[in-house]
């Protein structure tokens, strides 16, 4: 079985930033123009993205009901994005 | 009281990143080589598939592609290297503040303070190496030992992705069979030294009066006797990590032939603004400049020499590259290409000798001035600002960012 591949693709975001610093996604546009409201953030933690070979703060959120993983790399955001053949 | 000493070794570090951040090379032999040009390359690091071809680091890359000709070869990226250095060292600093760079991809961490409450040597550096795999995206090997040279020793023994303890009570029996050139301290030629006395390993330095080593090999010697029998009591000192260049060059052929002295000026400001940005990102001053001239016959001449203070400042780089210049170019010719390089680059920690001549408040501001540009270009993209006269150089190529020479000054 081949593995899916995937694509490192960095988006805009919509951020509320807390009083005590911290970060929350609240939706992104993705790159047909199309925006994501992201429904719930449910854990966050550092990581690294094998997949697309990145690292920083990891978010993990639900959108649309479904879990996906959104990366803060220093000043920008990247999502992994599977390639569709 | 025992101390806990690790070591913490990421395994075949500059290719495990440059694998990390193009995922696609990762099903292919890999090697970071300081040179594309295959007749001057070394390979600087390999990952696993291409070390079992035997691509070995520090030969040249033809040689290297002798062994294994599907051989992917990359540039190095310092300036990634360098932040995953940092991040790994913010990882370590959670468990002490006594932790010792050794090269950007090892420290010692000292974490005889922190095993009340976190646990043993082994639990700390299981934690880490977790950590890291899930963190970075990279894989570590680790030694956990009462000294450093042990804890050395332990890293080198199980990778990648493992840790290694060599307990008081065992080490005898872990380390003294292994090779004499396997302990920190024994380079190639103590090795020859001590093999033609017949002394191949660990335990036969351990074994052997520490008479004789003083009296052939002085003071290190007696290091060396008391390394293999565990009695280093050296410290985990605060060390940071640097970037292993020894210069910093950029150059380019220009678009059109350079006709005067104004124009080679604009040209060396341009090539010193990416000159500076390395120097920034690498914590590293310039103490000389060194320029290479071609002029439209081909004919090449270099000159290089010292700068009165070390200095990471784009323009005060172009000032001195520009003053040499004036000083030597006699313009028998046009000139078709020009290489600028920083060259006998020191730490930026490196506390400087001011000289009585120079003007220390008009280079502070100069300095603060370079450090704002920096930040601007760290958040808005590197053209976002310039030197006006820089703008629309018709004679400079476009693209020329992208070419940029290091470590050894041949082009990559
Ligand atoms: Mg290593």
């Amino acid at each position: 079985m081949n593995e899916p591949e995937y694509r490192k693709v960095y988006v805009d975001v919509t951020v509320l930033m807390r009083k005590d610093g911290t970060l929350l996604p609240k939706s992104f546009r993705w790159e047909d123009g199309e925006k994501y409201p992201i429904d719930r953030v449910l854990h966050i933690t550092p990581a690294a993205s094998l997949k697309v070979g990145g690292r920083g703060t990891r978010y993990t959120v639900k959108i649309n009901g479904m879990e996906r993983y959104m990366f803060r790399e220093e000043d920008r955001w990247f999502v992994e994005a599977p390639i569709i053949r | 009281m025992e101390r806990t000493i690790l070591h913490c070794d990421m395994n075949n570090f500059y290719a495990s990143v440059e694998c990390f951040l193009n995922p696609k090379l990762k099903p292919y032999p890999v090697a970071v080589c300081g040179s594309a040009e295959e007749r001057h390359g070394i390979v600087l690091a390999k990952n696993y598939k291409a070390k079992a071809f035997g691509v070995s680091t520090g030969e040249a890359i033809w040689q290297a592609k002798q062994k294994c000709k599907d051989l992917v070869v990359v540039p190095p990226h310092y300036e990634e290297y360098m932040k995953f250095s940092k991040a790994a060292r913010e990882i370590y600093e959670d468990y002490t503040d006594q932790v010792e760079a050794f090269g950007m991809d090892e420290c010692w961490l000292d974490v005889t303070g922190s095993t009340m409450v976190m646990g043993s040597g082994e639990k700390i550096a299981n934690e880490i190496r977790e950590r890291i795999k899930f963190e970075l995206g990279l894989t570590i090997s680790a030694g956990v030992s009462f000294n450093k040279v042990f804890s050395k020793l332990g890293s080198d023994m199980k990778k990648p992705d493992a840790v290694t303890c060599i307990p008081k009570e065992h080490f005898k029996e872990m380390i003294w069979k292994l090779p004499a050139s396997e302990m920190l301290g024994v380079g190639r030629a103590t090795e020859k030294k001590l093999s033609s006395f017949g002394i191949r390993t660990i335990g036969d330095i351990a074994n052997w009066p520490v008479d004789f080593f003083t009296r052939k090999l002085g003071k290190c010697g007696t290091d060396l006797w008391r390394f293999a029998n565990g009695l280093d009591q050296s410290k985990v000192a605060c060390v940071d990590a640097e970037v292993p260049v020894k210069s910093v060059g950029h150059g380019i052929t220009t678009l059109q032939d350079l006709e005067d002295s104004a124009e080679v000026w604009k040209v060396m400001l341009a090539l010193c603004q990416e000159i500076g940005h390395k120097l920034y990102t690498y914590n590293k001053k310039a103490t000389g400049i060194a320029i290479d001239i071609r002029d439209n016959t081909l004919y090449t001449k270099q000159w290089q020499r010292g700068i009165p203070v070390s200095t990471q400042s784009p323009s005060l780089i172009a000032r001195e590259a520009f003053d040499l210049f004036q000083a030597r170019y006699e313009w028998k010719n046009p000139i078709r290409s020009l290489t600028v390089r920083a060259i006998n680059l020191v730490s930026t920690d490196f506390a400087d000798q001011l000289n009585i001549f120079c003007d220390a408040e008009q280079m502070d501001r100069q300095e603060r001035l370079d450090h704002v540009i920096e930040d601007i270009r760290r958040r808005f993209g590197k053209s976002i600002i310039c030197n006006a006269c820089l703008l629309n150089n018709p004679k400079m190529p476009p693209d020329c960012e992208t070419k940029v020479i290091m470590p050894t000054g041949v082009p990559t």
